[in-house]
């Protein structure tokens, strides 16, 4: 997919789990949506700087897509407030908003009988965009898409759909991008192209957001995470939330099970504690892996015991997930 | 409020590409003003020449001002509730496009059609009776006033007719529940021009004057009534 966005180049992204309010693409305070009876999300708040790419998690049903379109400027928030690019968002300010991001929403909503390039002109007459062909040329070549500029939306491929809502989303040149599960139903060569292209987005400036079910995705291209499930449950950086939520784990396994494997282990520094897997392998909880690990590798060669591994245990942002809406759905039964 | 002639033109040229590509929506708009030119031509057929001197005090060609008062509604019905259902109305709404700018472009999408067939219908029947009625017939027939009105009060029940379609399409999750709406609403102003055919309503000009100066308030009205409908949060969530 060539890449050739010609767009402002604008700050680099931020990694950092704290967005200072002026340099956030997205402030949301206390933000609550009910239909009726029932609630989409609530009190939710976060910031997400400019040039970010910034994951939305969360099951099914959780408030994702009510919390993009209410920033969005879809729905209206029963309460809180939130800051969009820049701008208040109240129901006064809604066409300045819609004008300075754009959503793409989960199922691409293209008219299929009209072909691709009709449906871009369209819309970039709704955004009444400068020199149109020219930004429909770019956006195009930017997914990949040049040459089919012509066909009807009907005649492409589910993931060609995609690339070409993805480029619709891209002609106004948006500051804020919503990508709402940008590669659902894509092969992993189509996904990987949306994956670089999000990424050469970011390196030009625009913030995304991203609200998507592949935690791998979002382990891979997101800067920070949050996952809601109604509420919001947790935030920050995926390493974070994995060292905030799991303990750094030594697996270490030999040709023979230790026969008094307690001293071993027990006096080894950074280690905290020890229990056996299975025959030959032991899981040791450790505060400081490159402190343990050569000093068990010590303790097991001097034990005369035979060395076939020692690996650090990686905990993945699914587990971090995994963690939190298996909590939840706890609670909800209990 | 200042209107985007741009955004505006934009739904407007979208929605006739997506009307030219779609034949049942073309067969829908040439079959019921076909329909209703059935008995007006079967009925100057029929007539001899000797009825000529009656046909003077019947207003026969008002009874095809049902034409623009059906067509579009069942177009304007479909307008909303149809993109909403093929997913295609939210990228729309996220856009800075205005509800009265949204409105509008689809408003003047069925309207052009509709009128244009409207008076395509009505031309064809003049044709016909012209050419093929038997002698007398015609002059009694095709009458300068009701020639007038037929051009006139055209427009004017589209654009009603219209504005009932899409208030009912921005309400409803259906698009047949919204097409016979909106032809039920309309049927009204179908009744009285019915009635001003058959001589129930006396065709005089007061009556005329009377008439189309309601219309035109509800028609102006009716952009009014639709925009207030229109709520752009129901459209998306299909929250009642």
């Amino acid at each position: 997919m060539a890449l050739e966005l010609e767009m402002s180049l604008a700050k680099p992204a931020t990694a950092s789990n704290e967005v200072r309010p002026a340099d956030a693409a997205l402030s949301v305070h206390g933000l609550t949506k009910r239909f009726g009876e029932r609630v989409a999300y609530e009190d939710v708040s976060f910031d997400v700087g400019c040039g970010e790419i910034f994951g939305f998690l969360g099951p099914n049903g959780a408030g994702k897509t009510s919390t993009v379109r209410t920033l969005g400027t879809l729905i209206a928030p029963t309460s809180g407030s939130a800051t969009v690019a820049g701008v208040p968002l109240t129901p006064e300010n809604g066409e300045t908003i819609r004008h300075r991001v754009a959503i793409m929403p989960e199922t691409p909503g293209l008219y299929l009988r009209l072909s691709v390039e009709e449906n871009l002109s369209c819309f970039a007459d709704l955004y009444e965009v400068d020199d149109p062909a020219d930004r429909i040329e770019h956006a195009l070549r930017a997914v990949g898409l040049a040459d089919r500029a012509k066909d009807a939306c009907g005649s492409l491929s589910k993931g060609l759909r995609q690339c070409t809502a993805l480029a619709r989303a891209l002609l106004s040149d948006p500051e804020l991008l919503f990508l709402d599960e940008p590669t659902s139903g894509l092969d992993p060569a189509a996904a990987r192209d949306v994956h670089d292209l999000i990424r050469e987005l970011r390196r030009r400036g625009t913030t995304i957001f991203l609200t998507t079910h592949r935690l791998a995705e979002a382990e891979q291209l997101c800067d920070r995470v949050a996952i809601l499930n109604r509420t919001l449950r947790t935030i920050g950086p995926p390493e974070e939330l994995r060292d905030r939520m799991f303990a750094h784990t030594l697996v270490v396994r030999v040709r023979r099970p230790l026969s008094s494997p307690g001293p071993t282990f027990s006096s080894l520094p950074s280690v905290d504690a020890w229990q056996e897997d299975a025959c030959g392998s032991y899981l040791l909880t450790v505060s400081d892996p490159d402190v343990a690990a050569p000093a068990t590798t010590r303790a097991l060669v001097a034990a005369g015991a035979d060395v076939m591994s020692i690996s650090e245990s990686q905990h993945s942002l699914e587990d971090v997930y995994l963690e939190f809406v298996d909590t939840d759905k706890e609670v909800e039964r209990s | 409020m200042t209107i985007s002639k741009r955004r505006v033109g934009a739904i407007f040229r979208k929605e006739l590409h997506e009307y030219r590509r779609n034949g049942n929506i073309i067969y829908a708009m040439l079959v019921l003003p076909l329909v209703f030119l059935i008995q007006p031509v079967v009925q100057v057929f029929t007539l001899s020449a000797s009825a000529s001197s009656g046909l003077r005090h019947e207003h026969s060609l008002l009874y095809l001002l049902a034409i623009p008062a059906l067509v579009p509604a069942a177009l304007a019905a479909y307008s909303l509730v149809g993109e909403r259902l093929q997913g295609t109305l939210e990228p729309v709404l996220s856009t800075p496009v205005r509800r009265e700018e949204l409105m509008i472009g689809k408003a003047l999408a069925a309207f052009v059609p509709a009128v244009v067939v409207s008076y395509f219908v009505f031309g064809l029947f003049v044709a016909i009776v012209e050419l093929f009625a038997q002698p007398g017939i015609a002059p009694a027939l095709v009458q300068g006033p009701e020639l007038i009105a037929q051009v006139v009060f055209t427009p004017l029940l589209a654009i009603w007719s219209i504005w009932v379609g899409m208030a009912v399409s921005a309400r409803t999750r259906d698009p047949r529940t919204a097409a016979q709406l909106s032809i039920l609403v309309s049927l009204p102003t179908v009744a009285i021009t019915s009635l001003l055919a058959l001589g129930v309503i006396p065709a005089i000009l007061p009556v005329a004057a009377g008439f189309g100066a309601g219309v035109l308030v509800l028609d102006r009205l009716g952009l009014r009534m639709a925009t207030a409908i229109f709520d752009r949060e129901r459209l998306v969530t299909s929250a009642k």
